[in-house]
């Protein structure tokens, strides 16, 4: 008597939970320059000192720091923040650079640290038309195509330089768009942002390559605290990547970053996020708590802004990349994929404000759910009384590949008068075991057959990004659920 | 090639093969007709391997290895294809992409480095000709918004990509007009050789009029009750089932 082994039904696509390893997983070893783990105002003062601010930056690290304190962690979205001890994290680590002769020279060890992640900081090493800035824990530690983007009136340079050379730039544009009263972690990061980047694309400029920020946490029991800038003159455009990895931790660490985007008249960014923060092992012990909040001011009339996501990393992930369509005619985009494995937790979506007339917003979600985890689309289209003529259109999909994993959608749309027209469109789908068993029959395994299925399921959104990233953000998507499939 | 002895299988505690004997040599063609319920497509799946079912007893062998004991994608490995009465979409998943990963996973597992991309497309353009796809095959989603005519076209055009020994085509003339048919016959004909073998699973004789089978059989409640010459399927058009289904129940 012979059994064909027979799969639980139903539950074909779980049990075995991830034995994927992440690859990102290594910590660089070297002399890092930590502050005492705490945070009061000295602790406030001490990093601005740090990086020799201006008497305004500290002023407003401090008004932030204050407000912070009066403030609680929110508790709606639907993820498990544990309660954390703010006064056992270190709020600014930075890698120390041994000193190379000439200043500009990078720490081979960090270099060593970058190019086994696939990002190289040789110029003549580069990625096809990418300058890329490299952040480690605190600091930015080095920025390429500096210099040549200069010639063309395109700043591009870490935040902490950016303070120091273009102080009236920094200052005009820094908290407008997300002002440290926002939210909890936004006034926290206000209060201790240590670096990230400065993007600045003068009028009628088109940026000419891609400019991408790479974000590594590498410290123990440090938090990182990043904040980028990205502002797009009249007529400006530019591409802006950001990627992020994290040695495995059997603690939790915390990234909480905040990233403001002004567009002005007729300028276009675009801003691709593929985020790999350590998600936490198959048990749910460590990963990194990623509470970001990303917001974009379409200033000006016909300007348009469009953020990608893929996010497939973090224990647990809070953000809403935003637009502020204030300019007439002004465009919105979101599109994003958001996988959960294991014991991950993901509360994303978007929020599109109409405030111009005729403005348009596109959203277009797919949340992928694995093994235990909660993966929420967590969404708001407002359109405001005198925003005539807008449109929005919201497609929302979640994918779930297990019994025991969750999604969610939280949809809010509130439309202010009789002009605009809103569509909302959502599905909720099961992985279909009659196409697992189409491709065995052809010869791909079941393993290889979901990352199919979840590729083409995501499609859509991974044709939004820079090609560059693509490829890569599809083996992740693959990758992330090796495993997953029992 | 294919020895099937004593075959039993259930699904969800439903008995639906008896004990299927059946025996398959390279350059035949076999037709397996039989009434609606009698187990012809649950014979495919569970020489496919679909989890769905169950095996409750006997064997198969096919070119000496035990089938039974092989997973899905080994058995199509092996040389196993079928073409799906029922061809499922795969929305987003581009037929190159999915045609590529098929194939470059047989190779791996015969030792093969994969095909270049540059191989594959002209292997592709070369081998939907033999069934009329057009050129816009290889961007379309797999199977999604195809015809009922152009999905079974493109199981035999991805029966002629993987090269199979043993074809079984599920119904692959249900739901085609008399043209598509042709196109899928001659497809089919065309890939047939003296090395490789096929089952046609079919309730009409009008697919086997294209088709040519050596052998005919009548599946009945989960048995095969009779065999004999491609006559035995113009007998069956002619007189239908019932005076089988009368002589094999009235022996029970």
């Amino acid at each position: 008597m012979k059994e064909i082994e027979k799969p639980e039904k139903g539950n074909q696509i779980i049990e075995e939970a991830a034995q994927a390893e992440y690859k990102y997983g290594f910590v660089t070893d070297i002399e890092t320059e930590v502050i005492p783990k705490g945070l009061d105002e000295d602790v406030v003062r001490r990093i601005s000192a740090l990086k020799g601010e201006p008497e305004w930056l500290l002023e407003f690290r401090l008004k932030a720091y204050r407000h912070w304190l009066t403030l609680k962690a929110p508790t709606w979205g639907h993820v498990h923040v544990p309660e954390i001890d703010y006064q056992d994290i270190s709020y600014y680590a930075a890698p120390r650079q041994k000193k190379q002769g000439e200043v500009k020279e990078i720490d081979p060890e960090l270099k060593k640290t970058f190019d086994k992640l696939g990002i190289p900081l040789e110029e003549q090493m580069r990625l096809s038309g990418m300058a890329v800035d490299a952040v480690m824990d605190s600091v930015s530690v080095k920025t390429t195509y500096r210099e040549r983007l200069a010639e063309l009136g395109v700043i591009f340079c870490s935040i902490s330089e950016a303070v120091k050379d273009y102080p009236d730039l920094v200052r005009k544009y820094l908290g407008k768009v997300v002002p440290y009263t926002d939210n909890f972690y936004a006034a926290l990061n206000s209060a201790v942002f240590s670096d990230g980047s400065f993007v600045y694309i003068p009028k009628g400029v088109r940026c000419p390559m891609e400019l991408s920020t790479y974000f590594r946490i590498n410290a123990a029991q440090t938090g990182q605290f990043e904040r980028t800038l990205i502002v797009a003159d009249d007529d400006a455009y530019v591409s802006y990547l950001e990627g992020c990895t994290a040695p495995m931790r059997d603690e939790n660490q915390l990234h909480a970053a905040i990233v403001e985007i002004i567009v002005e008249d007729r300028a276009e960014v675009k801003y691709s996020t593929v985020q790999n923060w350590y998600p936490g092992d198959k048990d749910g012990k460590g990963g990194i708590y990623n509470l970001v909040t990303k917001r974009g001011l379409c200033r000006g009339d016909h300007s348009k802004l469009s953020w990608t996501q893929v996010e497939t990393g973090s224990a647990i992930t809070w953000k809403y990349p935003s637009c502020v369509l204030k300019g007439d005619h002004s465009v919105g985009e979101f599109y994003s994929v958001a996988l959960t494995n294991n014991w991950q937790e993901a509360d994303t979506g978007t929020k599109m404000i109409h405030l111009g007339k005729n403005s348009t917003s596109t959203i277009v979600s797919k949340g992928i759910s694995a093994g235990h985890s909660q993966n929420s689309y967590r969404g708001m289209v407002k359109i405001a009384p005198k925003a005539t003529g807008c449109r929005n259109f919201t497609q929302c999909d979640s994918l779930l590949l297990s019994d025991t994993s969750g999604a969610h959608t939280f949809p809010v749309i509130e439309v202010g008068n009789d002009t605009s027209v809103v569509e909302h469109e959502a599905t909720t789908s099961k992985i279909n075991e009659d196409q697992i068993f189409y491709c065995n029959q052809r010869g791909i395994s079941t393993e290889d057959a979901v990352g199919l299925i979840v590729n083409g399921y995501a499609k859509e959104v991974m044709a939004k990004l820079p090609m560059e990233f693509a490829v890569e953000a599809q083996k992740l998507l693959s990758v992330s659920l090796e495993g997953s499939v029992g | 090639m294919l020895i099937i002895k004593d075959l039993q299988a259930s699904i969800e505690d439903k008995q639906i093969l008896k004990g299927i004997n059946l025996t398959v040599k390279p350059g035949e063609v076999h037709a397996i007709m039989g009434p609606n319920g009698s187990g012809k497509s649950t014979l495919s799946a569970v020489l496919t391997g679909n989890p769905a079912y169950t095996v409750t007893g006997g064997s198969v062998e096919f070119y000496g290895k035990d089938l039974l004991a092989l997973s899905p994608e080994d058995r199509a490995h092996e040389g196993l294809f079928l073409s799906f009465q029922y061809p499922v979409e795969i929305p987003g998943v581009s037929m190159v992409n999915f045609m590529r990963t098929a194939l470059n996973e047989k190779r791996k597992y015969f030792g093969q480095e994969p095909l270049s991309a540059a191989d594959f497309l002209k292997l592709m353009r070369e081998k939907r000709t033999i069934v009329q796809l057009d050129n816009k095959l290889a961007s379309r989603a797999v199977n999604e918004g195809f015809s009922g005519g152009e999905k079974k076209r493109n199981e035999i055009f991805q029966m002629a990509m993987l090269e199979p020994k043993l074809s079984i085509l599920d119904e692959t003339d249900s739901g085609l007009d008399i043209d598509a048919l042709r196109v899928v016959a001659n497809g089919v004909n065309t890939l047939k050789s003296k090395d490789n073998a096929t089952i046609v699973i079919t309730h009409y004789q009008r697919l086997l009029d294209y088709i040519k089978p050596d052998f005919v059989h009548v599946l009945y409640k989960g048995r095969i009750v009779m065999s004999a010459g491609p006559e035995l399927a113009l007998e069956l058009e002619e007189k239908g089932y019932d005076w089988i289904k009368e002589q094999v129940d009235s022996q029970q």
